[in-house]
């Protein structure tokens, strides 16, 4: 069989994305049609670079979906070794293909002999996960500690505004060679880590029920147990582990987290969350002051209640927007750890690690290393640009 | 002005102590000390000689006397092992037991000793620390005039077409991170697939003999990395500054577009960059591990990954407190800085 020409790669990658296409036509048709409903999220239709960006993160999050969760997109298995197709240029035909087999490499093979295409299309499923998963988490930790930190001041304020600065001094790289290696995990500490840092979601949403509802305390009592008790199973069965240091809760572990998996997970909220409580400790200093908040003081309502229904609310502009950079910026931590081989299992398709693997062999064989650059780069542009257009428009009204 | 720097610098020594403790306990963790006896010692060592080989260099001690023996405030160990040596902290290779010091930490000038490296740390971390710093000296070089000058271009007429171009073009950067655009230079403009060979892919060579064809990628790989995020910062401090009074009465009073730019606008517009420059500092770090490991350039950055990938203590802890250091001063150089740019503000 002939090797395919670059038109016919692209062309039958563009046939083969056939599902994100239909999605992304979908999604933007019913949008635009419907934006002027839709708040701030319908407004970001009008701004060109804002739905740039959206577009092309959209495209990553529906190809994550199709290549995790429904297994349509990859040609092959990302992670199956055929002998022969090693370094093979793009659109080499797959040797000793068989009935049922997709006839090529249509981005090459990597020095294992892996698709590429493949390996880029399912470590998208990776990223779009953990990448916003673990930056909601920071988000947390740091609300939950920034909005207190603003509001009361003084001697909390010093201490966790010290404590923060103190992560911030550390290289981000010592700090990851310093708590993603399996040595550390063998002690145990992230899943301390863990549990320290997992049960600030909890937390915030209790407060969060009880200063709403604390004049209806029936209707409380009932949302505080179903979303208490439901965080609570997922943070016990987050934390808990068979095998390892926190095993007290095996009898009601609902689901396991590969031990990387996990380690890698805090450490990047470990990293995230103190730039976030500085920027909400800022903010919160900032509306604190105004009319709205002594009003609350004067009715006589509570710190928390006026913390998190009057001061949060009314951040929630830099805060979306923040919270679109640091999914990108995320993005690049991740990347950065699987570039130094870091907590990721090196055999799974996580772009960080491939650039990692193409990169020994880069001047000769350019073709590994190169898709998965360009997917996490055009991702965070995305995310960038979404948070630029989302910026823009938030600040009209 | 004087009591601010005492403060701050008392703060910074707080902090650097919190942060080598902090190094400390971690690499002391006993899984780390094993995998350290194992790669010093041998693989096949049982648990009991690992024991013994931990006890008899004075790693098995409890942990703050050994903090305060490697700061220098408390006598170095002296233990004679189950072999019948006698090894002290403070007794260097080819050292008599009597000549060698009783204090010997930190504060005795006396950084420890690499065991990956087999060297004294001082001496080493000094010459991988030049070698990164001529690395950062034509990063700052490269980054910080094309960056403000992107940014001045870009703010000086606020939603121009130059301005959206340019605007997008930092965009762009920030969001590539060191270990992607290198990759990309790296096949772009020296891999015989693409046939330009115009730079070498590896700046081995730059550690003596820096040039041009060898050293320009490593260099352009960190420099594009920070320098949108400063236009980003330029653009917007110099978008402010023009649409301010002073600037319209310049206007009116007919001083052409280029003077106004350059004698009334960029004065103003340049103190917000400046503290972001400064703070840019300990992201620079970063690259500066990834591109050196990219371009295989053996400075500082790689001395930190091999430090830590080989769990040489001591070496690590010299790592981090150096790196800390550099972050704190760039911190109070900004704040300083800011005060002697901008008479506005005062520090207290």
């Amino acid at each position: 069989m002939e090797a395919l020409t670059w038109a016919e790669i692209l062309s039958r990658m563009f046939y083969q994305l056939t599902p994100v296409w239909i999605s992304m036509i979908a999604l933007f048709t019913i949008s635009i049609y419907y934006k002027r409903n839709l708040g701030l999220y319908g407004k970001l239709f009008d701004s060109k670079i804002g739905t740039l960006g959206f577009a092309i993160v959209m495209f990553w999050v529906f190809v994550g979906f199709f290549a995790g969760a429904l297994d349509m997109i990859s040609t092959h298995d990302p992670l199956a070794q055929v002998s022969g197709m090693k370094n093979k240029i793009p659109g080499t035909p797959f040797r000793g293909a068989e009935e049922g087999d997709y006839a090529f490499y249509l981005l090459g093979g990597d020095h294992l002999a892996r698709d590429v295409f493949s390996r880029v299309m399912d470590g998208a499923s990776i990223i779009i996960v953990i990448a916003p998963l673990a930056t909601l988490f920071a988000f947390m930790v740091g609300i939950t500690l920034g909005l207190p930190a603003g509001y009361f001041g003084g001697k909390l304020d010093t201490l966790l505004s010290f404590l923060a600065n103190l992560i911030l001094a550390f290289p981000v790289i010592l700090l990851f060679y310093l708590l993603v290696t399996p040595e550390i995990r063998m002690t145990g500490l992230p899943q301390y880590m863990a549990i320290f840092l997992f049960s600030f979601p909890i937390l915030f949403f209790a407060v969060l029920i009880n200063t709403r509802y604390y004049i209806e305390p029936q209707k409380r009592n009932v949302l505080m147990l179903i979303v208490v008790g439901f965080l609570s199973y997922l943070y016990l069965s987050l934390i808990n582990e068979p095998g390892t240091k926190v095993t007290i809760f095996n009898a009601i572990d609902g689901f396991d987290v590969p031990g990387g998996l996990l380690t890698v997970f805090v450490s990047v909220v470990f990293v995230n969350s103190p730039t976030v409580f500085r920027i909400v400790r800022g903010l919160t200093l900032d509306i604190k002051t105004r009319d709205y908040v002594s009003a609350a003081q004067t009715r006589g309502e509570g710190a928390w209640y006026i913390m998190l229904w009057e001061i949060l609310p009314n951040a929630r502009g830099p805060l979306i927007v923040d919270f679109c950079l640091r999914i990108g910026y995320t993005t690049i931590l991740l990347g950065t750890l699987g570039f130094f081989g870091l907590g990721l299992d090196p055999e799974s398709p996580n772009w960080g690690a491939t650039i990692n693997e193409g990169r020994k062999l880069l001047s000769i064989y350019p073709h590994p290393a190169l898709p998965p650059a360009f997917a996490l780069l055009s991702l965070v542009l995305g995310l960038n640009l979404l948070a630029d257009g989302l910026r823009e428009e938030s600040l009209k009204d | 002005m004087g009591q601010f720097i005492l403060r701050r610098v008392g703060l910074m020594l707080i902090t650097s102590i919190c942060l080598t403790f902090i190094v400390f306990f971690l690499t002391n963790l006993f899984p780390n000390l094993e995998k350290l006896a194992k790669t010093q010692g041998n693989f096949r060592m049982s648990e009991a000689e690992v024991t013994s080989f931990l006890e008899d260099r004075g790693y098995l001690q409890p942990l703050p006397i050994k903090y305060a023996q490697w700061l220098g405030v408390l006598p170095g160990y002296v233990i004679e092992g189950k072999d019948g040596t006698v090894r002290g902290k403070c007794i260097k290779p080819g050292m008599l037991q009597e000549d060698a010091a009783r204090f010997c930490g930190v504060l005795q000038g006396d950084w420890g000793y690499s065991t990956v490296f087999k060297d004294d740390i001082g001496k080493l971390v000094l010459i991988r620390l030049s070698l990164t710093g001529k690395l950062m000296f034509w990063v700052m070089l490269l980054m910080i005039p094309s960056a403000l000058i992107i940014g001045i271009l870009a703010g000086m007429r606020e939603g121009s077409r130059t301005d959206r171009t340019l605007s997008t073009i930092s965009i762009t950067t920030t969001a590539t991170p060191e270990y992607v655009s290198g990759v990309i230079f790296i096949a772009v403009f020296s891999s015989t697939a693409f046939g330009l060979k115009w730079f070498k892919g590896t700046a081995a060579k730059a550690m003596e003999d820096a040039n041009f064809e060898n050293f320009f990628l490593p260099v352009l790989t960190i420099a594009l990395y920070g320098m949108g995020y400063i236009a980003r910062m330029t653009r917007a401090s110099m978008a402010e500054v023009m649409t301010a009074q002073y600037i319209r009465t310049a206007r009116l009073k007919g001083v052409s577009f280029a003077n106004i730019v350059i004698k009334h606008a960029l004065r103003n517009a340049l103190i917000a960059p400046f503290t972001v420059i400064m703070l840019q500092f300990p992201w620079l770090l970063n690259g500066v591990v990834i591109v050196e490991t990219l371009f295989n350039y053996k400075g500082f950055g790689w001395v930190l990954v091999q430090a830590a990938g080989n769990n040489d203590i001591e070496l690590l802890l010299a790592v981090s407190a150096v790196s800390v250091v550099v972050v704190l001063l760039t911190q109070l150089i900004s704040d300083i800085g800011y005060v002697y740019l901008n008479p506005r503000i005062s520090v207290t």
